[in-house]
């Protein structure tokens, strides 16, 4: 089993953020009631005639100028000829041999934390199909075409991945510059940012490809992980029992985990393409490209780069906190506001903010609790105010109260006991009560001393500042005063 | 004053400006010999009498008011495949026989914005593909000279009218000669302009890299007019070029002295029925006379132009017709029992034999395989052909030659033969594989049936077109010639 070396291409759709279509003047909300966006021109009317969005091939420079990719000076939109009902056309309008986009790439951190770089083939121009419809249409299909005409950018990458890991990492790192540059909401339930993953095993060592499947829209990382894990073990099951792996079109099941056989290459569609005579060449210029250079925000890498040598974070935290653009946002503007302690906030912001976001299923967008207000709860930490210790539940009742950290703190009478007279006195009282432990651990039963230091912070109610305790109660346990 | 129906569009427009008659009277005048004459010639597949006198009163209160555009009041008709509001739009199939367009074509739009008043749709080989009428859902045109023969095609149902004086000007499209070579199979002008000059918005596409709207009309002044309403960039097809419209009219009477003419030799050639060579000789001889200067051009890939076309229209048609599934519009089959039937039997029944076999023609040389063999082998000649004539238009201003091999032929006649069919278009097709502006004038008759002759000019040479033309019309009558039984 050990010697069997995985090889995986992935094919994103990435839905752009046009307000209209790519060919027509429809808006391309999501969500409408069916068929009412869809003009003559998506309806595929006789005599009506494509336009190019202007606004979606800036997008696609966009997203070339940010993997490194070349522009083509020319690139060329093809028909891409089949017939099924949810295509009005009877063909989709897509670009084939000259596409926008070629040869760039992107790197991606593996689990070991080693860069890995990926190369991408290219990444083109379409536009989107509509929808068929079975649900609640006994013995008829329905068709939306509300989707159709939508402007999607296919991002195809090289047969890089070596692991359904390494796959999902790339598609995450994807699906985070999409957003950075705006250009794609992300949405993967909406099916905005969506995947076909080729797959397919060779003997470790061998240079020829073993034969792929390609698994047809993906949806969720979770189920492109367990999607190409299961081809994955198919497909080692096939060819260890003398088998041959069959290149066709599979589609996963995400309720049973497994993938099944769509079309074999027998079956499938000679699409026929050729450029589509409606639309002239894209020309794209070196003004074009630097007008939309301008636009380009800071990026994910580079971003992580910088938090790296301005707060002084681990590579991990910073790659954490650059995920969204949001989050990175929201992490400066604690940083900006509490500037004391940039770990700390790291700390704080992947710790218990991301986990109280998480059991809400909240973005950071629409956290409960602004970066001020986190970054007043830090400055209380940093200030010695409050423990940490104390400081989680402080967090905990800002969550739920919506109040400041200072308000909390007094409120609950919180703060910190950092007077050396007021802790020893409560330690001389523990000691006084507890002669037994005191006797034993003066005897060499090191141990009792974290008995102490709770039996105190007990007894403080948990504001003892635990250094000053530590230290106290070292030499007044030792005897020493 | 003669009589209503013997004055070309520009005169009409003038006459209707000066109040020397109306609009409404116009019309009916013209409706009158559309009823009269359909049950001969066919040339209508919808006639739409009440808009278009509807039209026409509005068009006389503006011209009473002293408004309107340049077309205020004049009939026209507009081939069936050019989409308008509320009215059928066949495109001469059954596929389309209940269609009802819910906009206008461009090139509609436009006329109506001049004035025009649209008397119905004119018949066509089904999606323009043919050339004699003979592939129509609506049955043949006949041509008005003889009853017996095809008006050309794919435009002969909007030739026959204008021939026979039903309208005095009729939309039409050119993909391989069917604005010209109709236009001299029924002894009238037909334009062609450059691909691009015409917005193909609300053209039903037959070949999309090749189709371009035009004008059949009398003359070659009415012409000017007509395109002059119709031509322009439209945001709505990003092949239409964003350049100003010239006034055709008031260029039509440059001078002609010093026209370089060159006589394109590959025309002349064995399939050219000696008595149409020798009235395309005497016309160049007219040319000659009126100070142009004629000598000898080859165009050595332009004999290719038939094969290129069979391989690069029907393409196109293969993924155009596409849409015609029975799913959104047009014909559906009763009760199909799955998607595979649906699609089977609705195109099966709704499209005829001509377009079925182009659809597969054009689905096989776009086939995996036969692609580069076929497709992308064609586009190589067509560029090839594109700049042979480029070159020639370095030593010429036009090139001149037959417009057809032959006059009108008897209907039935190729039916049976494609090729042969196909072989009509030959001295037509290489204008529209390099999107060059053409036009077809009568030049005189053999055997009482109107002979063609075609001018073709560098791209957006339209007016210089039409003032060679114009010359030519001024010194000759042949454009006058009404077809007995019409006049």
């Amino acid at each position: 089993m050990s010697d069997w070396e995985t090889v995986i291409g992935l094919e994103i759709h990435a839905q752009l953020a046009t307000r209209s279509k790519i060919f027509s003047g429809s808006a391309t909300a999501y969500g409408a009631p069916a068929n009412s966006q869809a003009n003559l021109v998506d309806l595929g009317y006789p005599g009506v005639l494509p336009v190019l969005n202007g606004a979606a091939v800036r997008m696609a420079v966009k997203l070339g100028l940010a993997i490194n990719a070349t522009i083509a000076p020319l690139s060329v939109f093809a028909r891409k000829n089949y017939f099924y009902p949810d295509l009005p056309k009877g063909y989709q309008i897509s670009q084939y041999e000259l596409p926008i986009v070629a040869h760039g790439a992107l790197d991606i951190v593996l689990d070991d934390g080693k860069v890995k770089r990926i190369g991408i083939t290219r990444a083109h121009l379409e536009e989107d199909a509509g929808k068929s419809l079975h649900e609640g249409l006994p013995g008829v299909t329905g068709v939306d075409l509300n989707r159709a005409g939508t402007p999607l950018v296919e991002i195809v990458s090289e047969p890089d991945l070596r692991s359904a890991r390494e796959a999902v990492a790339y598609m995450k790192k994807v699906h985070t510059l999409v957003r950075y540059l705006e250009i794609c909401d992300g949405n993967m339930q909406e099916g905005s940012f969506r995947c076909d993953a080729n797959v397919s095993v060779r003997h470790a060592g061998e240079h020829r490809f073993g034969t792929r499947a390609e698994i047809k829209n993906l949806n969720s990382f979770r189920f492109v992980e367990r999607a190409i894990n299961y081809e994955v073990a198919r497909q080692i099951d096939v060819l260890e029992g003398g088998g041959k792996v069959v290149q066709e079109t599979r589609l996963y099941d995400p309720d049973k985990g497994e993938t099944r056989s769509m079309r074999s290459k027998e079956e499938a569609n000679d699409y026929r393409y050729f450029p589509d005579p409606d639309l002239l060449p894209v020309a794209i210029d070196a003004a074009l490209i630097e007008s939309v250079r301008a636009t380009l925000p800071e990026l994910p890498d580079q971003k992580a780069a910088r938090f790296v040598s301005q707060y002084a974070l681990p590579g991990y935290d910073a790659q954490v906190l650059t995920a969204s653009r949001e989050l990175a946002d929201y992490y400066e503007a604690v940083t900006r506001a509490a500037p004391a302690d940039p770990k700390l906030a790291a700390n704080w912001v992947m710790g218990e903010l991301a986990a109280a976001l998480n059991k809400e299923s909240l973005e950071i967008g629409s956290s409960r609790m602004t970066a001020e207000r986190l970054a007043g709860l830090l400055k209380r930490i940093s200030d010695q105010t409050i423990s940490g210790k104390l400081a989680k539940e402080v967090f905990e009742a800002m969550w739920s109260g919506g109040t400041e950290a200072d308000a909390v703190i007094t409120a609950r009478g919180l703060r910190q006991i950092t007077d050396s007279a007021a802790i020893e006195r409560v330690i001389d009282e523990v000691m006084q009560k507890n002669p037994g432990q005191l006797a034993e651990y003066r005897a060499g039963k090191d141990k009792l001393f974290g008995f102490f230091v709770g039996q105190v912070m007990k007894a403080t109610g948990g504001k003892a500042n635990p250094a000053q305790l530590n230290e106290l109660l070292k030499r007044k346990l030792g005897g020493s005063a | 004053m003669s009589e209503l129906h013997h004055m070309g569009l520009a005169e009409l427009a003038a006459g209707l400006r000066a109040r020397r008659f109306s609009s409404f009277e116009l019309t009916e005048t013209f409706l009158k010999r559309i009823e009269a004459s359909q049950g001969a010639l066919n040339a209508f597949i919808s006639v739409t009498r009440e808009a278009a006198l509807a039209q026409a009163a509005a068009a006389d209160r503006a011209l009473a008011a002293g408004t309107g555009g340049a077309l205020e009041g004049v009939p026209v008709a507009h081939k069936d495949l050019f989409c308008t509001k509320g009215v059928r739009t066949t495109c001469g199939s059954r596929m389309l026989d209940k269609f009802v367009s819910p906009y206008d074509a461009t090139v509609v739009a436009k006329l109506k914005s001049a004035g025009a008043v649209m008397l119905g749709k004119t018949n066509m080989d089904e999606f323009a593909m043919g050339s004699s009428n003979e592939t129509s859902y609506y049955g043949p045109v006949r041509n008005p000279w003889d009853p017996r023969l095809v008006p050309g095609g794919s435009s002969g149902g909007s030739a026959a009218a204008v021939a026979a004086r039903l309208v005095p000007g009729a939309t039409a499209t050119d993909t391989g000669g069917s604005i010209r070579q109709p236009a001299a199979l029924c002894g009238i002008t037909g334009l062609k302009p450059t691909y691009g000059r015409v917005s193909r918005y609300g053209m039903v596409a037959f070949a999309s890299s090749l189709d371009q709207g035009g004008v059949l009309t009398a003359s070659a002044a009415d012409a000017a007019l007509m395109l002059r309403e119709m031509a322009g960039f439209d945001p709505n097809d990003s092949t239409s070029v964003e350049r100003e419209v010239p006034d055709y009219v008031a260029e039509l009477d440059a001078p002609l002295a010093g026209l370089r003419v060159g006589l394109l030799q590959e025309f002349f050639d064995k399939g050219l029925e000696p008595g149409n060579e020798q009235r395309i000789r005497a016309a160049l001889k007219v040319f000659e006379s009126l100070g142009a200067r004629l000598s000898e051009v080859s165009l050595p890939n332009l004999p290719l132009s038939v094969p290129v076309y069979y391989v690069v229209a029907p393409a196109e048609c293969s993924s155009n017709l596409a849409r015609f599934d029975g799913v959104r519009y047009g014909h559906r089959c009763e009760k199909p029992r799955d998607l595979t039937d649906l699609y089977r039997r609705t195109r099966g029944e709704g499209f005829g034999a001509e377009v079925k076999r182009r659809i597969m023609t054009g689905t096989y040389v776009l086939s995996a395989g036969y692609y580069d063999a076929y497709y992308l082998k064609a586009q190589r000649v067509r560029q090839l052909i594109s700049a042979d004539f480029t070159r020639a238009f370095t030593g010429v201003d036009v090139l001149m030659g037959p417009t057809t091999p032959t006059p009108a032929f008897p209907i039935g006649a190729k039916t049976s033969d494609p090729i042969t069919m196909y072989l009509n278009d030959i001295y037509t097709i290489g204008a529209n594989l390099a999107g060059l502006p053409a036009v077809s004038i009568p030049c005189g008759f053999v055997s009482e049936l109107p002979v063609g002759l075609q001018i073709v000019g560098p791209h957006f040479s339209e007016a210089r077109l039409l003032a060679a033309a114009h010359a030519f019309q001024r010194a000759t009558d042949w454009h006058r010639r009404i077809p007995a039984g019409y006049a």
